[in-house]
């Protein structure tokens, strides 16, 4: 009789073999571009879905799919190495789950991100209450990938699902008063173990002058790594604005105001000298207590790599600069 | 009790005890096994070993008087070197890991940031009681000199605490920097205490 051992029905490929994301995704590409090439656009859905039902990473390959195109805005997708999967959703900064950036990813289990609505309200002529599932068919979900950088001085790159918020914004029709967007997010202190703590006002609070609202790079997330988004990354819908700070992103957004005066956005209220409305990712302007010259790459750059250059407005300057043309922006920093 | 804190061995076990923060931090580096961000990680372990140690060194004599065991005497400048050695591996991981060993750099950023400058600070302080912690700079220095000299852990205490404050006050995320600020509190209120009853320590 033969008795296997060793083999434990355990056995797990060895890291090397699995193949690297950025390998399989260029071959998605390669799929969806031949696709569309030659069979025009119907078969081009169809391969970029046949190409999302293949096994995914192993590591990413634990949320509900979320289909998308390769957006063609310019800017939109970068070339550099994506942040690994692993790393995106397990270092992340969301208060209402903790103050370290390991407690998110533990803590965030306990969001109920279905049913959502978002409420879109303020100077509008259309005001209205949209369910998650509308919200996700409002338009085309692109894949975009952004650079992020922290201001605490890391960032990463994200392959995010979304599409650009002016979409919404022109659906409901904002009155020429509108100037800013207020951008209000879930507290829940059943479910969010920190709101309550006095660390920031609850809920967070964030907000955009009415023309950075509008730039087409300023994204509704709802999806990275082509899945619905992680708890602890801010299912289900989030703001990503590449060229600001990473916390200008606000999270689990429930709801979305136009107003006329520059809405109190959180960290601003906590300390208005270290965190400024605008807080676009700027190199030349120091926060108080460290330098914002430089910043480390997540899982690419060693401990023994200098850090690399921080680009102003995180490398979109000739896609934004323009809507601060004229701006002191040392003083609105 | 008595017999084991005068054992010959209590040192050394107390030398190696004290070195394993460091031998894991070592290894985790090595092993790639602090996370997302190693050079945070690296810096700020480093600096919350130096607390510890801190608080370690400054229980010392209260342990001592309160339990009635003189031999715990033996310990405290063991620990006290500790704190030091920590202190370093702080600016080190600080220096290098996130400056780049970059001087004109370093410089700078100590000159331009409160928290920093008070941080290094501290540990200047704690480079004069280190240089003198051996036997002869007692005899050198006079006994009461000495003890005046070495007197500054107590500033060093309160500056580390305010760079710690410092540095998280931008978050707004205390509980930890009041952790340590309650213990080192309690440590130096006892003696503030046996000071005013004019008891000798």
């Amino acid at each position: 009789m033969l008795i296997q051992t060793r083999h434990d029905g355990f056995l797990h490929p060895v890291p090397s073999e699995i193949t690297s994301r950025h390998i399989y995704q260029d071959r998605r590409d390669l799929i969806k571009l031949m696709a569309s090439g030659t069979a025009g656009a119907v078969l081009a859905s169809w391969a970029s879905r046949s190409g999302l039902a293949q096994s995914d990473s192993p590591r990413a390959g634990k949320l509900a799919p979320l289909q998308s195109v390769r957006s063609s805005l310019p800017g939109a997708v970068t070339m550099e190495k994506l942040t690994a999967y692993k790393d995106a959703s397990s270092y992340n900064n969301y208060y209402e789950f903790g103050t370290d950036k390991s407690d998110p990813a533990q803590n965030a289990h306990s969001l109920r991100s279905s049913p959502w609505t978002v409420e879109v309200e303020g100077l509008i002529k259309k005001p209205a209450r949209y369910a998650l599932e509308d919200l996700l068919k409002l338009s085309v979900q692109e894949e975009r990938v952004y650079r992020l950088r922290c201001v605490e001085g890391w960032s990463m790159v994200i392959p995010w699902v979304g599409y650009s918020l002016s979409e919404l914004i022109r659906k409901v029709e904002p009155l020429g008063s509108a100037k800013y967007v207020e951008f209000v997010t879930l507290a829940d202190p059943k479910a969010m173990p920190f709101v309550g703590s006095r660390v920031l006002d609850w809920p967070y609070v964030e907000g955009l002058r009415m023309d950075e609202a509008m730039h087409p790079l300023t994204l509704l997330g709802f999806g990275m790594y082509g899945e619905v988004l992680p708890n602890q990354n801010g299912a289900p819908v989030r703001l990503v604005v590449p060229w600001k700070y990473g916390f200008k992103s606000s999270k689990s957004i429930v709801k979305i105001r136009f107003t006329e005066k520059q809405p109190g956005t959180a960290w601003n209220k906590a300390a208005a000298n270290e965190y400024g409305f605008f807080s676009n990712v700027n190199p030349g302007v120091d926060h108080p207590r460290w330098s914002q010259a430089t910043e480390r790459r997540i899982g690419e750059d060693g401990l023994l790599t200098r850090k690399r250059k921080t680009l102003m407005f995180n490398g979109y300057e000739a896609q934004v600069g323009q809507l601060y043309a004229g701006m002191d922006l040392k003083k609105n920093f | 009790m008595k017999s084991l804190l005068l054992h010959r061995f209590a040192k050394p076990v107390l030398f190696g005890l004290s070195l394993l923060p460091s031998c894991w931090l070592l290894f985790a580096a090595i092993d790639n096994h602090l996370g997302p961000n190693p050079a945070e990680a690296l810096v700020r372990s480093t600096g919350d070993w130096t607390l510890r140690f801190l608080c370690l060194t400054l229980a010392v004599t209260p342990l001592r008087v309160a339990a009635g065991m003189p031999a715990l005497a033996r310990f405290r400048r063991l620990l006290g070197l500790f704190v030091y050695f920590h202190g370093i591996l702080h600016l080190l991981s600080y220096s290098w890991f996130d400056m780049g060993l970059d001087m004109a750099d370093i410089a700078k950023d100590i000159g331009k940031r409160p928290f920093i400058l008070v941080g290094f600070s501290a540990l200047t302080m704690l480079t004069a009681l280190a240089l003198t912690s051996f036997n002869r700079a007692i005899r050198m220095l006079g006994a009461k000199r000495w003890q005046q000299l070495h007197r500054l852990v107590y500033v060093v205490a309160g500056l580390a605490i305010l760079h710690f404050f410092w540095m998280r006050a931008g978050k707004r995320n205390f509980a930890e920097v009041a952790v340590y600020a309650a213990v080192l509190g309690l440590l130096l209120l006892w003696r503030w205490v046996r000071r005013m009853k004019k008891k000798p320590l």
